[in-house]
């Protein structure tokens, strides 16, 4: 594993979805997303260092690691949150350098927060609806004089965040405010609100925290049914090791912010690097 | 259902319209019955003056979420610049409500300059900063102002910022006088103007919130970072707020001024500010109806209290408290919730869609 790290300046497709879960991946095809060299200091300190990975279009990666390892950062660098100190980030392609959070969503790419942000005093629907910010093209001018353009878009709008509220079977809430929900639907409607955004990938952060095992299960069909609906890429930072398994096709382990290893789940939960990182090493007496 | 969804928001601004245009009748009606005092029927106009400087406040601090302390300057460059227009049209427009209304938006344009030029530095910063920082520009405006001459004669404007150095030809007249400010302006604000302006004030406002763009401001307001992650141009929707808010903040000026005998610089000052933003505060952020109310209630006060004599600003100051505290209070509020709870359980029953 250490090995392929080393592998760069041409990057190997990882994680590396394991073909018999989906045989007709195309590996050849541009990554949608792929991480050269990344890396941020704070103060002189390393909190990400040479970060390289790739992800393919439909693909479910997972980033785990032991808390304080970077995995919040690295999807920080990704959205720009943080500029990076070192390294480039290839959004399909293109390199992101020059582009700002607000930027980095509209080229593509899609977020949920470890601790939630919703817009808490606005209603659920509202919440989507901004999500679907970009989705609509009306202007302050033909909002204020009730245009019928307004009434297109807001009527498109309003049919779509259902529509979207509905992969939750949330349709029913759409009025209460956002910050009343109970916790697991505020972290679903966090995904609902990212998914309005149409992105090409989706990152999510601890999406399965607080939820009970019943909840986390129903969780994990629903990131593998985004996944074949919107046919999207989807990238997940997760404790609960039942869910990483279960739903990732490949994964990326991350200590002291640096990868450690890569592959399928398979390779994860057999890699003597990974173990050691969770459970220390063995004493040798 | 859907009628449903729709109702809660567009309902309370229906009622808010309504009740403007009640509060409007009722005191037509008791006007030409003459049974309202000269000095009520003098504070008409400052009434909807200072009711849309609480609405547009309103915009900026319950919708946008940024506290400004300047309001008052946005309040004075309106009020010069109508007055100042309504001097200078005087002979070019001769009908007194057409040219109120050019006044206004002419007024309302220059505010919204003076919003857009303070707006670029100060919305780039958050929280207690930006307070502190639109109050200097506050009172940069009035100092401004405070230093600005401005005479008319047969070829147009004239502008100094240096007393005596404007050289009017022969006829020419001072219109803005430095620390004097406007003298003898010809009164062309009327209760139906201040009124007109309230509901466009209200509809610009509700409209804009009901909104894409609304929206999008709300999302700054609730979280700024989850905003750009959703891919809102922050510095766009800030501008827009600050900026609106900045021209319905110069037209009220230009009501106000145009009721006014006599303006000057220093009464547009930090305590003006503060005063519009107690009306916003004790209407409530966000809730229009309140700023509606507390603007109307707190404008009338004083006068109200004028047999108080020397305590008057002590009662006033009590009253002040004491709303603030019921307002507040736990026990009241709950009773109320629990009334309105009622009125729309009721309506809910009757249409049948029971909504979890």
């Amino acid at each position: 594993m250490s090995k392929a790290n080393q592998n760069y300046p041409k990057p190997k497709l990882v994680p590396v979805p394991s073909t018999n879960i989906i045989p007709d991946r195309d590996v050849n095809q541009t990554p949608i997303l792929e991480c050269r060299h990344l890396g941020i200091d704070f103060g002189g300190l390393s909190a990400v260092a040479d970060f390289n990975m790739a992800i393919g279009r439909t693909e479910i990666a997972g980033l785990i690691g032991p808390n304080g390892a970077g995995k919040t950062t690295v999807f920080n660098l990704l959205t720009k949150v943080y500029q990076p100190t070192r390294g480039t980030i290839l959004l399909d392609g293109h390199d992101t350098h020059d582009m700002d959070t607000a930027h980095v969503n509209r080229a593509g790419i899609a977020r949920t927060f470890q601790n939630i942000r919703l817009f808490e005093k606005m209603s659920v629907l509202d919440n989507v609806l901004v999500g679907l910010h970009n989705e609509m093209h009306n202007g302050m001018v033909s909002s204020v004089l009730r245009l019928p353009q307004h009434w297109i878009q807001e009527k498109k709008a309003r049919a779509k965040a259902l529509e979207l509220l509905s992969i939750f079977d949330m349709q029913d809430m759409a009025d209460a405010q956002a910050g009343s929900l109970p916790y697991g639907a505020q972290r679903r409607l966090e995904i609902v609100r990212a998914l309005a955004t149409n992105p090409k990938l989706l990152l999510l952060d601890e999406p399965a925290a607080g939820m009970n095992p019943s909840e986390t299960a129903e969780l994990m069909e629903n990131i593998r049914k985004i996944r074949d609906t919107f046919q999207i890429a989807i990238m997940l930072i997760e404790h609960d090791m039942n869910l990483v398994m279960g739903v990732c096709e490949g994964i990326c382990v991350l200590n002291f912010g640096k990868i450690i290893a890569k592959g399928t789940p398979e390779d994860i939960q057999g890699n003597p690097a990974v173990i050691e990182a969770y459970l220390g090493k063995k004493k040798e007496d | 259902m859907k009628k449903l969804r729709m109702s809660k928001a567009t309902g309370i601004n229906f009622l808010t319209y309504a009740l403007v245009i009640i509060a409007f009748v009722v005191l037509q009606v008791m006007g030409n019955q003459g049974m309202l005092s000269s000095t009520l029927k003098g504070q008409l106009v400052p009434i909807c003056a200072y009711v849309v400087m609480a609405l547009s406040l309103n915009l900026t601090v319950g919708i946008l979420g940024e506290l400004s302390l300047g309001h008052a300057g946005f309040m004075s460059v309106g009020s010069f610049a109508g007055a100042v227009s309504n001097v200078a049209l005087a002979a070019s427009i001769p009908d007194a409500g057409l040219r109120l209304a050019v006044s206004m938006i002419i007024a309302a344009i220059f505010a919204a300059i003076a919003g857009v030029l303070i707006g670029i530095p100060v919305l780039r910063l958050n929280g207690d900063y930006l307070a502190i920082v639109t109050l200097a520009f506050g009172e940069i405006i009035k100092s401004l102002i405070n230093n600005m001459y401005i005479g008319m004669d047969v070829d147009g404007l004239h502008a100094s910022f240096v007393q005596n150095t404007l050289k009017l030809e022969a006829g020419g007249r001072m219109i803005l006088n430095g620390p004097m400010g406007i003298p003898g302006i010809q009164k062309t604000s009327t209760f139906v103007a201040g009124f007109v302006l309230v509901m466009i004030a209200l509809v610009v406002i509700f409209n804009l919130v009901g909104s894409r763009s609304g929206r999008a401001i709300m999302a700054l307001r609730d979280n700024r970072i989850a905003a750009e992650s959703v891919g809102i141009n922050v510095t766009k929707y800030k501008m827009m707020a600050f900026v609106t808010s900045a021209a319905l903040a110069g037209a009220a000026g230009a009501l106000f001024a145009q009721g006014q005998n006599t303006i000057v610089p220093s009464k547009f000052d930090f305590n003006t500010s503060i005063l519009i933003l107690v009306f916003v505060v004790l209407g409530g952020l966000g809730r229009m109806w309140g700023s509606i109310i507390a603007a109307a209630a707190l404008t009338v006060l004083p006068e109200m209290l004028r047999e108080f004599a020397d305590y008057r600003m002590l009662v006033y100051a009590i009253v002040l408290i004491l709303v603030m505290l019921i307002t507040n209070n736990p026990t009241i509020k709950n009773f109320f919730e629990s009334v309105l709870d009622r009125i729309k359980s009721g309506k809910k029953a009757k249409e049948g869609g029971a909504e979890a």
